[in-house]
């Protein structure tokens, strides 16, 4: 049983390593490759997840030791797999959901000339991703760490001849460093506190080292955390990562990658137990990025990146529950899988809009596709209903645990982060609704031209306008793209009550990650009334403004708070202004300090020696005479000098 | 006569000698003054020689003899060609190892 650890990964590596190395003989047969190759990971993923079912809760952790990878004496790094309820959560997430991307993708991108390439850089991600949470220790993480790092820059970058994918790439890569730099120096820091760098060790001895150092431990941990997992302030990345594919950005929001940084956390557990400062952080961080992700997502107009920041929104829950400790873990984690199905799905239907529409992002050259698009409608309709919390559905129960734990946080904490999680739950309705009416309701808004106009010269024009395609004729995507969200959409319904049914996900990751109840100050059912008036609140709001009259073709110029949440709140000024400039100029005052101070000093002792020496060069004049009188003087000198010493 | 007469004869004589050595510009001015250091180290010599009485201060003056009249035929050809090349036997005049 546990040799089959390694087939989790190892089959979408080898996938991987075929696709990419394969050639062209290839091209016909790769993407079911694939796809077969993501599946087989899956099946034995439940297989395994069935023989789990069958051991007491105590017993279901499986351990599996590849080799030895750097055995050098007081030090072990191992390749070593441990699968627990945890990583199987993650395993059955990664491996289900990435599957389903996999056959969607053999839609999507079926007249893409480097589709077998594509499907390569997807199995190489999967299988970086299973790797971080397989693994036993926090090297063989940082591996996969890595690994998915790569993987997204890859896949933001696959279009790679648009310079804007190749530098959203880049710029996803480079945040991503900050992050893993972050990790790095939490390996470190443990290394040298715990001696190890293996879960076992360290998480069990955490309760012995001395707070600040885990503190410390703490804070890197989360900024790798807000790396790989968009978070303030690191999140900037996320928007700009749309101009990959359409199963891309699904992969990277619902399955991995973003949720890298809440299994890194929950994860390390036992660390940010003892560390409250650390906690709190993480919760600040959270919360924070939550309102952030929700303001940005109701402002752009560009479908994709709307979820964008719904899923950076979505993900500050999670990190929000993750940093309130054993109270949030269980929630963090069920807030991810129900998280997982919907946003996929979003994703999906979201791809699926864009594959009817030429390629269009732009909401406001929606409207009216319901009827084009039935399936995609629906099942879009179903995500939407459980991202925003719809009573019943995925969203609604996990999300309602999240914001009741946040009030049993306690005291004035407790009230902020509670109120925080509440107006995002109203928020994410509206922007979501937002999104809803544009896209499927409302006038058939692609018939109509739009040319920039003089209250918007920065609008582009449509793409029809542009000229570079035909008026856009709406159908509904083919079977192998409609199958995986029907799925998807499934699941977004299910798997909330599936979870909270006698609380069998709680239970079923209570030993990993332990499990206290919270102590709200008001009842669990004002917490869940309140959730659903902030539900009807922010649905009210955006049929109010996009429902009951018309959308302009034209984004309106709209106030200070809409121009800032377009420009993603400034987030990239900010960048630009604090780190771009102030690097500048740091670089600046360095390249100066070095010529003037430090070849000042060195330039400046040569002159000095030089100058002394030409001084001492007219000594030499050339004249016997001016010799002698040297040679006599000194003689004298030392005749006196002996005398003197003599007399004493 | 105290022997002391003597050395302070031969200190003149020395220091007449470095003197002109020092300020002349004249090689065979300058070569003479040379000649007259060594005599006043003779007289030291032997002055010293008669004082201790015996006779190594005399052998020993001996020795600069030869030495000076060996000094003297190679110095005065070199003063000769000197003149022979730069029509002076001013010593400030060869100065080609100046830099």
């Amino acid at each position: 049983m546990e040799s089959l650890i390694g087939v989790l990964v190892g089959a979408p590596l080898l996938g991987a390593a075929v696709l990419l190395c394969g050639g062209k003989a290839l091209d016909r047969a790769g993407h079911w490759l694939g796809t077969l190759l993501a599946a087989a990971s899956f099946v034995v993923g439940a297989v395994l997840f069935f023989g789990m079912l069958g051991r007491a809760g105590d017993d279901r952790a499986m351990h599996s030791h590849l080799w030895s990878w750097i055995p050098v004496d007081g030090f072990r790094a191992d390749v070593a797999f441990q699968l627990d309820q945890l990583s199987m959560t993650f395993v059955l997430l990664i491996t289900g959901v990435g599957t389903l991307i996999h056959v969607y993708s053999i839609g999507y991108m079926e007249h893409d000339e480097r589709r077998r390439r594509f499907f390569g850089y997807l199995n190489l991600f999967l299988a970086a991703m299973l790797l971080l949470v397989l693994a036993d220790n926090f090297l063989l993480l940082y591996v996969g760490w890595e690994g998915v790092g790569l993987a997204s820059y890859l896949l933001i970058g696959f279009w790679q001849h648009k310079p804007s994918a190749a530098t959203a790439a880049k710029k996803a890569f480079l945040v991503n460093r900050v992050g893993d730099a972050g990790l790095a120096i939490a390996i470190f820091l443990m290394f040298t506190t715990f001696g190890s760098f293996a879960f076992a060790p360290v998480l069990a001895n955490a309760g012995d080292a001395s707070e600040g150092k885990l503190t410390a431990i703490g804070l890197m941990l989360l900024l790798a955390a807000c790396g790989k997992s968009a978070q303030v302030p690191l999140q900037s990345w996320l928007g700009d990562a749309m101009e990959g594919p359409t199963p891309v950005s699904a992969l990277i929001h619902a399955a991995t990658m973003v949720t890298a940084g809440v299994y890194l956390i929950t994860r390390s557990g036992a660390i940010f137990n003892g560390a409250p400062d650390a906690q709190l952080a993480v919760v600040v961080v959270g919360a924070v990025t939550l309102l952030f992700g929700a303001i940005v997502g109701c402002a752009k107009d560009d479908i994709k990146k709307a979820l964008a920041g719904s899923t950076m929104s979505q993900i500050g829950y999670m990190i929000l529950a993750a940093g309130l400790g054993p109270v949030g873990y269980a929630f963090a984690i069920m807030h991810l899988v129900t998280h997982g199905f919907f946003k996929a799905g979003l994703f999906l239907g979201a791809g699926s809009v864009m594959h009817g529409m030429n390629d269009e992002v732009d909401m406001r050259r929606y409207g009216g596709l319901r009827k084009y698009m039935p399936v995609t409608f629906v099942t879009f309709g179903l995500g939407y209903l459980a991202i925003i919390g719809f009573p019943g559905l995925s969203g609604f129960f996990s999300k309602d645990q999240i914001i009741e734990a946040a009030f049993g946080k306690g005291g004035t904490q407790g009230w902020i982060l509670g109120g925080v999680a509440l107006l995002g739950a109203a928020i994410t309705a509206y922007y979501m609704t937002r999104v809803m009416i544009m896209t499927f309701f409302g006038e058939e808004r692609w018939r109509t031209e739009r040319t920039p106009s003089p209250d918007r010269p920065d609008v582009e024009p449509a793409a029809s306008v542009r000229g570079e395609h035909a008026e856009p004729h709406p159908h509904e995507s083919p079977g192998v793209m409609t199958i995986p969200m029907i799925v998807l959409a499934i699941g977004s319904v299910a798997a909330g009550a599936v979870f909270k049914l006698g609380d069998s996900f709680v239970n079923w990751l209570e030993p990993v990650t332990q499990f206290e109840h919270g102590h709200p100050p008001v009842s669990a059912t004002v917490v869940t009334t309140a959730t659903i008036v902030a539900l009807v609140i922010g649905v009210g709001a955006a049929w109010l403004q996009y429902g009951r009259r018309p959308v302009p073709a034209v984004a309106p110029r709209g106030n200070l708070l809409t121009r800032a949440a377009r420009r993603d709140l400034l987030q990239d000024d900010f960048n630009h202004a604090v780190l771009v400039t102030g690097g500048t100029h740091l670089t600046r005052s360095l390249v100066y300090t070095d010529n003037k101070v430090v070849d000042g000093a060195v330039n400046g002792t040569a002159a000095a020696f030089g100058g002394l020496s030409g001084r001492l060069r007219r000594v030499q004049n050339g004249f016997a005479r001016t010799y002698a009188v040297s040679m006599f003087g000194g003689a004298a000198v030392l005749i006196a000098a002996t005398l003197l010493m003599r007399a004493v | 006569m105290s022997p002391a007469n003597y050395v302070y004869l031969a200190a003149l004589l020395f220091t007449i000698g470095a003197a002109g050595v020092l300020l002349r510009r004249n090689a065979i001015v300058v070569f003479m003054c040379v000649e007259l250091m060594l005599n006043a180290a003779n007289l030291t010599l032997i002055a010293f020689s008669r004082m201790h009485g015996n006779l190594d201060g005399q052998i020993m003056a001996f020795f600069v003899m030869v030495v000076a009249a060996a000094e003297v035929v190679v110095g005065l050809a070199i003063i000769v060609m000197l003149y022979r090349s730069r029509h002076s036997a001013s010593v400030d005049d060869a100065n080609l190892m100046k830099l």
